[in-house]
């Protein structure tokens, strides 16, 4: 049941082919834009929700249902106007494991500025901002270029593809601050702020860029949208099982034979993934350890309970994970998983903005215990006392970077507990009686 | 009006209230640092959260979440107490234990909280977070290792204050407030930050390490460093006033207080004027009470006498010599120092009618002649509230840098005779339009060429809700001034109409800013606390108490009597004003009516009764129609905000601020 390369929508995400609008039209980008367009801001957005495509920046939050709360009629500012409206394109992918938005961005740029167009117009936006991780220079090269292509073919700016919309695609790049990936942080730094998330409510549809309703929606959850227009929310929800419907690109690193970013059918098995587009497990499948399938702020999951597991939102969450970004990082038996999870804990320390009082200080004080255990200098009521404190932190934060940091923390103490035991023991032989 | 049940507790809250607010009114404590009532919600200390159904299953934090309808709070529940052990704690975990060297101890929100809401003890075995302290300038002490990252300092500057001064770098736990480029905070109210942070990151440099809050004797005081009437707490130990606090009154100065109101207090125990002093053959020398007065009474002025009246003197004082004068068959008084003239005959034509309350509703505002910044801070801020509003600003006179934009119209009173046309209809379509006259632009027709755009504006009307509008003001410089008017401290022709009667006893009330040069012929009676101009020129001078040291009566320029209590007594041989004027009626023979402060205070009331009710004195809303035409450049009357008073003249700290906020770069320049 793989995926056929006839329901590929990245045709180009090796990059096998020019990026430039051309090639990307030869391919089928900005194929009868203008009749998605004819159809209609509600069509569109029924046709998003029939598809049962979920964000595939790592919540999972329907995505036609999160363009249809944007106001139906623009609120008002001070002087009586109407406000505009705006798409906010979230390509600050800084995720460690993750990296399928920089090879679209790279390799199929036009497929997300016709994705940006048909978001934009579905939700009634002015204007879409996409903000480019500050690390992505290439990439963001590219998609300047294929930007000022776009204009030039009279696909973007006034009168877009000829439907009568006028829509404008800026390209912002960022600094390079994992917290400007939060949808609000990501507000603020475009504002010229201080990247550091908004208090919630009001959500940004209410209240978001420059106060105005705005949509933060990530790279692959836009530029899958003129695909499933074109070919059909029939066509797309065909794919994967019931509330995990579609195809989605999988990035696989760590011990695998062959590592890659591939797309594939949602809720293909762990193991089917690995075999058929990585080369299996490095030292075979006994030698697997554990895998962290969503990127560094999911919890890991154990060898035992990942292999046969469905790669979806709810299959991973059945195992007490989730998909994330589905940025998988395979680790084998050679790995040391304390250092690896204390090595995350370091990035979410140096990641925190600081703004909030649980984060800033929790942050710091979950990795010196991590580094400790790492060594086993530590007793093993801080063990039990660390999981307290990353249940201090969880949920009590304004955004979830808190939350990201205290699940591997909880994954690493579920199912490794025995060996950080073991280094406490073999560091102080006494503290272990 | 949404309904809410707080711990079980049903009850009705305003629309538009927090989680918090309802809890507060359920009569619940919620604990928080970051919130304050009159700063945005930042919600990044994450000390008040608590239990909220509907809602996701985890705390909220409650200073972020509006009240809705049916919600179910709860602040007692085990999810509460263990959020904030857990908050209280990482708080703690870098937060130094050195509460024994630290000033904020006994009045620290942390201190007091965690008692309340903390853990026994901390688990945290790692080292702890050490951050250099930063420099704020000459009034506010860092120690920023204390800081718990509330950001109340960064948005007090950036929303009250209105400068972009304070602000955090870095990140997680690097995080750090500073001023930017660690340049000193230079805002006229930077030292609010002090009271607002709630450790003992910001605290005050001049009282470093001088008492405990527990050793404090505090009494409620008004301030007179300007016309505002700040409300303020002195505390004091023993007979001296160690600083002075603002108190909470919204219709004054909310919750802020100047720096100079602030720190002006160590000037009360330096240059003081201790006993009476006599001049012999060209000097001071110091003599008996009974030597001075009868040095006096011997000239035998009969009516030859006058006084004037300084910025800073309370109305019992105006009042009692305004009594002997009477006696004696004088009535020239005067409490203009600097030679104003303005007609005085409606006190509503100088009077700030529109209230401080009054001005932050204003939607368009024409500014003569003040500095608003430099001359009454609060005000300032309430205009800073105003635009924030959508108020539209015209300002005539010297540009000067203001913290809401406004339009500058031009340095010359000239332009009162023809607005531009933009200023006029912007004015003219206000639903509440406001004038402010300042001391600059009182002069030389400026106060009637305003009265006359009241007029023609109608600024005194009906609102559609009914209440009546007056948006007539003048912002005055002095705490004595209303206060004085109301006495009749008001020659029609000013002070000079006193130099032309060349009076034989000149009685200079704490008068330090007259030009004595006029009064060459006159024996000059100095009644004041200071050593300062007043006392130079004087050929008699009789120690008396300042603000702190003597019970009063203030008027501040919006016509709001407010009463001053008595915190520590003069020193040395200073006696409280009234009780020298009562004294100098006996040594010449006259009797004023009142043998006691409360008699005092009684002939007062008898006579100006409005000076007997705390709170606005009605002036009536009738304005004179004005007219004329006004010119002349304006000058504004401060040209250096730290010393504008004989107390702060004296104050080691003003100099200081005058001398590195103010002349910083003079020195710096003069250095290289």
């Amino acid at each position: 049941m793989a995926l056929a390369d006839k329901d590929r929508i990245f045709t180009n995400l090796y990059g096998f082919q020019p990026w430039n609008l051309k090639e990307a039209m030869a391919r089928g980008a900005w194929d009868g834009t203008k009749d998605i367009l004819a159809k209609g801001k509600e069509a569109i957005i029924e046709e998003m929700k029939a598809s049962g495509l979920r964000g595939r920046g790592g919540a999972g939050f329907p995505t036609g249902l999160k363009w249809s709360f944007m106001p139906k009629q623009a609120p008002l500012d001070q002087n009586g106007n109407p406000k505009p409206s705006f798409l906010v394109i979230n390509a600050d992918e800084s995720e460690p494991g993750s990296c399928k938005d920089r090879e679209i961005m790279r390799h199929d740029p036009h497929l997300l500025f016709e994705g940006a167009l048909v978001a934009g117009f579905a939700m009634g936006a002015r204007a879409a901002y996409i903000y480019i991780r500050g690390e992505y220079i290439r990439e963001a090269e590219v998609l300047f270029a294929a930007r000022e292509e776009a204009y030039a073919a009279g696909l973007l700016g006034k009168n877009a593809c000829g439907s009568g919309y006028d829509f404008d695609v800026f390209v912002h790049r960022g600094a390079g601050a994992y917290i400007c990936g939060e949808e609000t942080a990501m507000i603020e730094s475009l504002e010229g702020k201080k990247g550091q998330p908004r208090l919630k409510p009001p959500f940004p549809a209410g209240a978001g860029l420059y106060g105005c309703p705005t949509t933060v929606n990530n790279v692959e959850s836009i530029a899958v949208a003129p695909t499933i227009m074109r070919r059909g929310a029939a066509w797309f929800s065909s794919f994967g099982n019931e509330n995990n419907r579609g195809t989605k690109l999988f990035q696989i690193s760590g011990h695998v034979d062959k590592p890659c970013v591939v797309e594939e059918e949602m809720s293909i098995s762990f193991r089917e993934l690995i075999e058929k587009h990585c080369g299996g497990i490095r030292g075979g499948w006994d030698n697997l350890l554990a895998v962290i399938p969503g990127g560094s702020s999911v919890p890991l999951v154990p060898a035992k309970d990942i292999i046969d597991c469905a790669m979806d939102y709810d299959g991973l969450k059945a195992v007490g994970s989730g998909l994330g970004t589905a940025a998988i990082i395979v680790m084998d038996k050679s790995t040391d998983i304390v250092r690896a999870i204390s090595r995350i804990s370091y990035f979410y320390k140096h990641e925190s903005c600081g703004q909030c009082t649980p984060c800033r200080e929790g942050t710091g004080w979950m990795w010196r215990v991590m580094e400790r255990l790492r060594t086993g200098n530590a007793s093993v009521e801080e063990i039990d006392m660390l999981f307290q404190v990353t249940k201090q932190v969880e949920g009590h934060t304004i955004c979830a970077l808190g939350d990201a940091a205290a699940w591997p923390i909880q994954g690493l103490i579920r199912h490794f507990r025995p060996e950080l035991e073991r280094r406490i023991a073999e560091h102080m032989p006494e503290a272990a009686e | 009006m949404p309904k809410v049940k707080v711990d079980g507790v049903e009850l009705e809250v305003p629309a538009g209230a927090t989680v918090l607010q309802a809890c507060e009114l359920a009569g619940k404590e919620i604990p928080r640092f970051c919130y304050h009532e009159r700063l945005s919600i930042a919600g990044n200390c994450r000390m008040c959260l608590v239990e909220v159904k509907p809602g996701p299953p985890k705390p909220q934090a409650s200073c972020a979440l509006p009240a809705a309808e049916g919600q179910e709070i709860r602040t007692d529940s085990e999810m509460v107490k263990k959020a904030r052990e857990g908050v209280m704690e990482f708080l703690l975990i870098n937060h130094p234990l050195d509460c024994p060297i630290c000033d904020q101890g006994g009045e620290c929100d942390l201190q007091d909280q965690s008692v309340a809401y903390g853990r026994g003890g901390s688990r945290y075995d790692e080292n702890k977070r050490a951050v250099t302290s930063k420099n704020m300038g000459p009034l506010i002490k860092t120690t920023m290792t204390r800081c718990i990252h509330c950001t109340r300092c960064v948005r007090f500057s950036e929303e009250i204050a209105g400068v972009d001064e304070i602000g955090a770098i870095y990140r997680g736990e690097n995080m750090q407030i500073t001023t930017y480029l660690e340049k000193a905070a230079t805002h006229e109210m930077s030292a609010n930050v002090i009271d607002l942070c709630p450790v003992g990151a910001l605290t005050s440099r001049p009282y470093a390490f001088e008492a405990r809050p527990w050793e404090l004797k505090k009494t409620l005081g008004i301030d007179v460093s300007d016309a505002t009437g700040a409300n303020i707490r002195i505390d004091s130990r023993g007979r001296e006033v160690l600083r002075v606090l603002p108190r909470i009154n919204d219709d004054v100065n909310e919750e802020w207080i100047s720096d100079k109101a602030r720190y002006q207090v160590d000037g009360l125990t330096k240059r003081r004027l201790d006993k009476p002093f006599l001049r012999k053959d060209g000097k001071l020398v110091p003599v008996s009470w009974q030597e001075a007065f009868s040095a006096i009474a011997t000239l035998n002025p009969g009516n030859s006498i006058a006084a004037v009246a300084g910025d800073m003197v309370d109305c019992e004082t105006m009042f009692a010599a305004k009594k002997l004068l009477g006696a004696l068959g004088s009535s020239l008084l005067e409490g203009r120092q600097t030679g104003m003239d303005y007609d005085c005959s409606s006190l509503a034509a100088v009077n700030f009618n529109s209230g401080f309350n009054g001005i932050e509703t204003a939607d368009a505002i024409l500014i003569v002649g003040s500095q608003v910044r430099t001359e009454a801070p609060l005000v300032n801020v309430r205009l800073r509230k105003a635009v924030k509003r959508g108020a539209k600003v015209f300002l005539v006179g010297p540009a000067w840098e203001t913290t809401f934009g406004g339009e500058f119209l031009g340095e010359d009173l000239s332009v009162l005779n023809q607005l531009p046309q933009h200023v006029w209809d912007a004015l003219s379509g206000a639903k509440r339009p406001a004038v402010i006259v300042g001391g600059a632009g009182l002069g030389r027709g400026g106060l009637e060429a305003s009265l006359s755009i009241a007029g023609q504006l109608k600024l005194v009307r009906e609102l559609e809700d009914g209440s009546t509008w007056n948006g007539f003001n003048v912002l005055h410089l002095s705490a004595a001034r209303m206060g004085g008017l109301m006495l009749g401290y008001a020659q029609k022709g000013g002070i000079a109409d006193l130099a032309a009667a060349a009076p034989k006893v000149v009685l200079a009330l704490g008068a330090d800013e007259v030009d004595f040069t006029k009064f060459a012929n006159s024996m000059v009676v100095y009644i004041g606390h200071h050593g300062d101009k007043g006392a130079h020129a004087a050929d008699v001078v009789l120690p008396a108490a300042a603000y702190t040291e003597k019970n009063g009566t203030y008027v501040n320029t919006e016509g709001r009597v407010q009463l001053s209590d008595k915190a520590v007594f003069a020193p040395g041989d200073a006696r409280e004003d009234w009780t020298i004027l009562r004294a100098m009626a006996d040594a010449f023979g006259v009797s004023v009516g009142f043998d006691s402060f409360e008699e005092l205070r009684a002939a007062m009331a008898a006579e100006v009764p409005a000076l007997g009710v705390e709170g606005l004195a009605d002036y009536g809303q009738d304005l004179p129609a004005g007219g004329g035409s006004a010119s002349g450049v304006i000058a504004y009357p401060i040209k250096d905000f730290y010393l504008t008073n004989p107390i702060a003249r004296a104050s080691a700290v003003m100099q200081q601020c005058s001398a590195e906020l103010l002349h910083g770069e003079e020195i710096a320049e003069a250095a290289e």
